[in-house]
């Protein structure tokens, strides 16, 4: 008998504070995250619902965030989309006509505690429903060139059009990319350029049929701007 | 609007929504994917342009409109700007927006433009 009481205080000791975790994080995510942050999916089917999504769809978090990244970055949050989200509802007409964002419409993001933080990234961790996108992925890592990674980028494929590839430079419609690699598994970016209407079937990013040689540069090369902009950081 | 003919529609609509996602307006599609580089206005000045090598088209200028024919248009809008010669920046929407998706949004254009081709 006092062995069996051993064993389950044994075990009590090693699950208890796994399951807490687990409980806080879910009870973050339903109280906090879930009014700007879609956690139980589809995603939007029509651009009305589109246009009223005030964070990115969380839904698929495991299959598309790192969860070291998480961690960190809900401890001091900052803005990955310039325009926000949706950014049509983030700009408007300014002098000589040009669109610029409107910054007064943009809100900054909650700041969670390291505990907080790391048991909302558990939770976060089991929204799986991709695995099958995922596994359809297969990227090798292979040092590019920045030059070439460029080239591709821009030249090739024109995704400067709508996203940064360093802080204040490129396009601003889309999530900045320079950040990209540390934020997300490498398989989510290339399954995503391959193809982001799977993911998201009202994305304003459009499926350039980029072939796979260059889906994999394209994943280096975010790869290769990341640990850039770290190492200046 | 009749009862047999509500019912003919809710029937249409039956047999067409399984196939895909909602048809949008040419508005809204405007509004969602092309403002982001034609602007708010249409006007070419949207929120990317400012590190653009090649900068949009301005669909209210009509001179430059008239100069394409509403196939040119289409072939832009659903295949990219390299299926006629122009910039890769303008990517393929053939993806995003269907056939008639498409075909309502050249007719848009020619609203914004106050344009026909040859015009």
């Amino acid at each position: 008998m006092t062995g069996r009481i051993f064993l389950v205080s044994v075990f009590a000791a090693v699950l208890w504070p796994s399951l807490v975790l687990a409980d806080a994080g879910s009870a973050i995510l339903s109280k906090d995250c879930v009014g700007c942050h879609n956690l139980k999916g589809p995603a939007p089917q029509t651009l009305k619902e589109l246009w009223e999504r005030q964070g990115p769809d969380l839904f698929y978090a495991g299959n598309k965030y790192r969860q070291t990244w998480i961690v960190e970055w809900l401890q001091k949050p900052q803005r990955i989309r310039p325009a926000g989200e949706f950014y049509g509802q983030h700009i408007q007409s300014g002098a000589g006509g040009k669109d610029v964002i409107d910054t007064s419409t943009l809100k900054p993001h909650m700041a969670l505690s390291k505990e907080e933080a790391t048991s909302v990234a558990a939770e976060l961790e089991k929204l799986r429903p991709h695995d099958d996108l995922i596994a359809k992925e297969k990227v090798s890592v292979a040092p590019i060139s920045k030059q070439m990674g460029e080239m591709v980028f821009d030249k090739f494929q024109g995704c400067l059009a709508c996203h940064t590839i360093e802080a204040n430079y490129g396009g601003l419609s889309g999530p900045e990319l320079y950040t990209a690699g540390r934020r997300l598994q490498p398989e989510y970016i290339a399954s995503y350029i391959r193809n982001p209407q799977a993911w998201d079937p009202k994305s304003w990013m459009p499926n350039k049929h980029v072939s796979d040689a260059n889906i994999q540069k394209l994943v280096n090369y975010i790869e290769v701007l990341s640990t850039e902009s770290r190492n200046v950081k | 609007m009749s009862n047999s003919r509500r019912l003919l529609l809710l029937t249409a609509l039956a047999f067409v929504a399984p196939l895909g996602f909602a048809t949008e307006t040419a508005v809204d599609n405007y509004k969602t994917y092309c403002v982001q580089c034609h602007g708010l206005q249409g006007n070419g000045n949207g929120i990317n342009i400012r590190d653009m090598s090649v900068q949009p088209r301005d669909h209210t200028d009509a001179k430059a409109m008239s100069g394409r024919s509403d196939d040119q248009l289409f072939k832009v809008i659903k295949e990219g700007g390299p299926s006629i010669d122009k910039s890769v920046l303008m990517p393929r929407w053939g993806g995003v927006l269907s056939d008639d998706e498409i075909r309502d949004m050249v007719r848009y254009l020619r609203t914004l433009c106050k344009c026909q081709f040859g015009s």
